[in-house]
This record gives C-alpha cells, structure tokens and sequence, in this order.
C-alpha cells in the first residue's frame, strides 16, 4: 500500500514538474515553427515567476498574479524580438543576453524589494481543481486530475496549438514563414509581424510557465529559481519533433524523469538519480541524431529574415 | 555561415567596443537612477571593490578573470570558425570533474608532475564532453547549438553524481569531493593574495592563438570557414571537416582547461554550482572582444571586475549584486545595437543571398531554400 501512495505521489510530481517544462515549450513551439529560435526562454520564464509573485502580493489574487505572470513573460519576449526580429540580430547571441538579463533584472529587483536575507515570501497560492470522477480513478486520476489550473492550460493549449498550426490559415502562414520566408513573402504574408507575433506567444506561455513555477509548485520566488527550465524547454520541443501534442509529451517525460529522483528516495532505493535526470537529455540528443525518429527543424529556424547581405 | 553577418557587424572592434560600453554605462546609470539608486555611489563602490587596492585587484579582479578568460577564448576559438559553442557550461563541470580525478588518483606524483597531468586530464575532460556535438554537427549535419546546449546540462549533472557518488568526500556528508593534495595545486604568484599560476597561463593561451591566426595557414583557414563555410568547400584548397574538427577539439580543450584551473587554483574541490554561469558569460566576454584572443583578456579583466566588485557594491552602496548580470547582458544588446546601427549605415538594399546554415537542421548549403539558387 505505501507503494501505491509512493506511485501515485510520484506520478503527481511528475505532472507538476513537467507542466512548466511543457508550457514554456508549447510556446517555443509556436516560435520555432516561424523560424525563430528564442533561447531568451529562460528569462521570460524567470520574469513570468517574479511578475506573477509580485502580482499576487499586489492584489492578493492568484488568478491576478497568473496574469502578471503572462505580461511579465511577453514583455521579455517582445525585447528579445525588437532584437532578433525587427533589428535582424543574431537570434543566439541576442537569447543568451535576454537569459542573462531577464536573471540577473529579477534577482536585481527580488533583492531591492524583500532584501538580501533570503527570508522565504509566501505567496497567495493556485489551489489544486479536482475533475469530479475522474479524479477518483485509482493512482493516475489525482496525479491528472487533481492539480492547479495551470496544469489543465497545458492540456488543453496542447490540442489547441496543434489545432492552429496545422489547421487554420494563421497556422499555415506561420509554417510558411518558418519553412520558407521568401516564399511566404511572396505571397503576401507579413514575414516580420508573423514571426513578431509568434515570439509573443512563446513569451506569454513562457510567463505562464513561470506563473507554475512561483503560485502552483513552491509558493515563493528565488533568484534563479527558473534554473535552466527555458534551455530544457528547447530541448523539449526537440524532442517533441515540433508538434505541440507530442510536445506536451516530452515535456511530461522530462517531468518524471526530475520526479524520479524523489521516488526513488522513497522507496529506500540509493540509485544515482542523476543518471535518470540525464536519460532525457540523452535521448534527444538522440532523436537529432536521427536514432529514435528524425527530428527536423524548419528550414529557415535562427535565420533572419530579410536576410542581411 | 552564420558567423558572417556576426564579423560583419562587428566593424571596427574598439569603436564598437567602446560606443557598446558607453551606452551600457548610460542605460545601467538610468536603470540604477529610476530604482532609486545613486549611479555614482555604486561606480565608485564597484571600482574600490575591484581596482581599489593590490589586494583587490590581484585577488578579487584577477582571479575571477581567470575562468572567464580561459572560456572566453573557448568561445572566441569557436566563434571565429563559425561553430557555436553554447556549452563551455558543460565543458567546463566535465574539465572540472576530470581535473578533481586526476588529482586525488594520482596525488602521490610530485608537483612537477601532477599539476601539468591535472590541468592535461581538465582539457581532456572538456575535449570529451564536446565529441558529440562535434560528431553530431561534422558527420551528421546536425547543428551544435542545441547540442551543446544538452550537453552543458549532462555536465551539470556528471559533477552532481561525482560529488554524491564515486567522488564524494570520505565520510560522505557534504556533496563535495576531497580537496586535491597541495602538490596538485597551482602555485600562488604573489605570496599573501590568490592570484595562481592560472593567470600567466591563461595570458600565454591568449597570446598563442593571436599568434595562431595572425601568422599560420591553419589560423587563417580556420577564419575562412569563419567567413563562409560554403566558400571554403567551394574553393577547395582546404578540409573544412579537419578544419571545424580542430575547432572543436580547440573549444572543448579551452573550456575544460577553465574547469581545472579553476579548481587546481581556487577551489581545491568540486562541488555544484562550482561555475556561477561562466560558460555563458563567456559569450558576452568574447562578443565584446571581437572574438580577438588578446581582446579576450581585456575583456575578461573587465567582467572580471564587474563580478569582483558586486559583492562591495551590494555592502557599501545597497545595489544588489544580481545586478551584474543584467549590466552584462546589456553590453551584449548594446554591442548588437551598434552592429544595427552601423549597418544600417552602410547597408544598401536587402538582397536575396542567404546567410544560410540552419542551427538544427544543416550545416552546409544543402538545406538552402530552392528560391535561392
């Protein structure tokens, strides 16, 4: 019986860590697939953690910090995209600056605002909405279905994302102008506002992921508390081959494979958990490498566009 | 390849350089100004901190350069051959994990022996830890940026499994390894400061790869590739492949090296978080030197003096130290700026000619878009 417990404990962990790893992701998604590669994730997930922190403190509502959370988010994101967008710099070099920054700003304002002693703010939290039925199925239905508003976003942004690219004209265009801008621009679509557009997205989804991180999984914020989430994010859309539902997937798997650690703790095994903390970085490198199913890039991803002579 | 828009915009490096640092300093004073704090108090905190005294500047400025340097050059190395080594994070943590190994296995060797054998096996390590992006991107076409990326993460967690696993201290408490003996430790240069052996070394680096591109064909192809991977396969006079392998087995050898130095001169043991994120730092270190190996050094003692003096800044003027962080990013946006600004400057109207090299898909002119032909 403490397995079951153990199990269904495990499996709830699993879900809330790769929630974020997942949202952050469904949005880079959305920005890859127009040919940008946002490597400034990290600091719109870190801003998305602080901006929903200082947003709950405000109004005491949690729903209200989710939205500051958002905003913080896509306000990075739309830096990154003056940038890299509308200013044509190098996406990587303009990402890594964004990460940098969007680190070192928050930590700079945590400090100014609640000071250097690490005292922990405990913030106003997201409660868990149980699914009435199915909730109660045995071991997966509370680790599914018994968990913060944030987790159900990102099953339902999952389908909706996958809806949009692959069904609707905007999804097309979008695709359009990461496969083959020249093309796209010929025929007539806005190459520079599309991709502005789809950063946007990614930035909002990477605040939301923030949100998680801050009102759905500790309660309070930390300098750096993002720790590298944005970067495994990429990895995550890798791994998900560019397609939000098998995304949303891989962003679940990086989640146990984090939610391992602790299960393994509980069962009094002493396995080197680091070693299943790597497995999913191992296997999309991997999947580049074409060994577990051809992951393919668009075509004109980290590209600007127009092209500089 | 993609390294060509970079060097393009880069111009003239000291004018880009210092117009890049003059608008950092105003838009880091207007940003300290509207937090309500005092620009001029925190400068001048900052340079006591780093520059005010020997102590300061030898102990504090100096070594903190060190790391910085040395994967700056990881970077610069890289960048300048057009590969984009994001992961000198993880080349760093594996040099690190592989110099820590090599000192306590072999610490009954004399100093004379051990602490070039420490410092061999920390490049060793970093050399390891970027074979895989380098078989990834030179054999399958696979590019390095998210690989490198993967692979900063897998060494990340290689020296947390070292120091809670086969590595950890004796008694097993702390996630911490023993410290290497004395004999494999780098010696202090100026008795009573920090300042090791580490420094000369990383100056004599730099000053060997300035001499490598100004004066051998190897240098000079390597910026070839640099300039356009696809104009050097076309010209032909040249292995491309040999030249990025190199590069590779150059950066990763860099990178590594800072880990070991760091440890062999600094801290004495591995522990997590040994590296405060200086592979990234790294990026902005290089940018802001115009990927130029003696410009790296400049580069390295001024960020060095950035980081040095936070901690005096955050005691005697109240800034916070994180803040640091963000004055770094903003070199890097500034220096973009510049290119923006100059280009526009110069530029005449778009073109259609591809700057080409997907990061993920490609790495040559075979994923072109059939529109450019």
């Amino acid at each position: 019986m403490p397995e079951i417990l153990a199990l269904t404990a495990f499996l709830e962990a699993s879900v809330r860590l790769g929630t974020p790893l997942a949202l952050a992701a469904l949005g880079e998604t959305v920005t890859e697939r127009s040919g940008v590669i946002n490597i400034g994730l990290e600091g719109s997930i870190i801003a998305g953690a602080l901006g929903s922190a200082l947003g709950a403190i405000a109004t005491g509502s949690p729903l209200a910090g989710l939205l500051a959370g958002v905003v913080s988010g896509t306000a990075v994101a739309a830096c990154f995209a003056l940038f890299a967008v509308v200013l044509r710099t190098d996406q990587i070099i303009t990402g890594t600056a964004v990460t940098l920054g969007g680190l070192g700003f928050t930590g700079a304002v945590y400090q100014a605002r609640f000071g250097t002693t690490g005292t922990a703010l405990s913030l106003p939290t997201l409660d868990a909405v149980s699914f009435p039925g199915v909730a109660r199925i045995p071991v997966v239905g509370s680790a599914f279905f018994s968990q913060p508003i944030t987790v159900y976003l990102a099953y339902l942004l999952a389908p909706a994302l996958w809806y949009v690219l692959f069904r609707t004209p905007w999804g097309l265009s979008l695709r359009a102008v990461g496969e083959n801008p020249d093309a796209a621009d010929a025929a007539g679509v806005s190459v520079v506002r599309t991709r502005l557009h789809a950063t946007l997205v990614g930035g909002a989804l990477a605040g939301l992921a923030g949100a998680h991180l801050t009102l759905a999984h500790t309660g309070t914020f930390s300098e750096g508390m993002s720790a590298g989430r944005g970067f495994i994010a990429i990895a995550v859309v890798v791994l998900g081959r560019w397609n939000p539902l098998w995304v949303l997937v891989a962003g679940l798997l990086f989640g146990t494979a984090s939610a391992l650690q602790f299960f393994l703790q509980t069962l009094g095994l002493d396995l080197p958990y680091q070693l299943f903390l790597a497995l999913p970085y191992a296997l999309t490198l991997a999947a580049l490498a074409g060994w577990v199913g051809r992951a393919r890039a668009p075509a004109a991803l980290a590209r600007s566009w127009p092209p500089q002579q | 390849m993609r390294a060509r828009p970079f060097i393009a915009i880069m111009g003239n490096p000291w004018v880009s350089g210092a117009t890049a640092l003059a608008l950092t300093g105003l838009v880091a004073a207007a940003s300290l100004w509207l937090g309500g704090f005092d620009p001029l108090a925190a400068f001048a905190s900052l340079v006591r901190g780093s520059l005010g005294s020997p102590g300061a500047f030898l102990s504090i400025t100096l070594v903190r350069a060190v790391p910085l340097i040395l994967t700056g050059l990881a970077v610069g190395v890289a960048f300048r051959a057009g590969v984009w080594n994001i992961g000198a994070e993880g080349q760093l943590y594996a040099g690190a994990v592989a110099a820590v190994w090599a000192g306590l296995h072999f610490g009954t060797l004399p100093a004379a022996l051990l602490v070039p054998l420490v410092l061999c096996a920390s490049a060793l390590g970093g050399v390891i830890w970027i074979l895989v992006p380098a078989f990834l991107r030179i054999r399958m076409g696979v590019g390095e940026v998210i690989t490198t990326i993967l692979m900063n993460f897998l060494g990340i967690h290689l020296a947390a499994w070292m120091v809670r696993g086969p590595l950890q201290e004796p008694r097993g408490i702390f996630p911490q390894t023993e410290s290497i003996p004395l004999s494999a430790q780098l010696p202090v240069l100026f008795p009573g400061t920090r300042l090791h052996l580490g420094f000369p070394l990383a100056m004599g680096l730099a000053v060997l790869a300035w001499g490598f591109y100004r004066w051998t064909v190897a240098g000079f192809r390597a910026s070839a590739v640099g300039a356009s991977e696809e104009v050097a396969r076309v010209a032909g006079a040249m292995d491309v492949n040999r030249v990025l392998t190199g590069t590779f087995l150059a950066s990763g050898a860099l990178a590594g090296l800072a880990g070991g130095v760091e440890v062999a001169g600094v801290t004495f043991a591995l522990y997590e978080g040994l590296s405060p994120g200086w592979g990234y730092t790294a990026i902005a270190v290089a940018l802001l030197a115009g990927l130029h190996p003696l410009g790296i050094v400049g580069a390295g003692v001024l960020f060095g003096a950035l980081e040095g003096g936070a901690g005096a800044m955050q005691r005697n003027a109240g800034i916070p130290s994180a803040w640091v962080s963000a004055v770094e990013a903003m070199v890097i946006l500034s220096l973009l700026a510049v290119g923006v600004a100059s280009r526009s400057r110069t530029a005449g109207p778009p073109t259609t000619a591809n700057e080409s090299g997907g990061i993920v898909a490609g790495t040559g002119g075979s994923d072109e878009d059939p529109g450019h032909a």
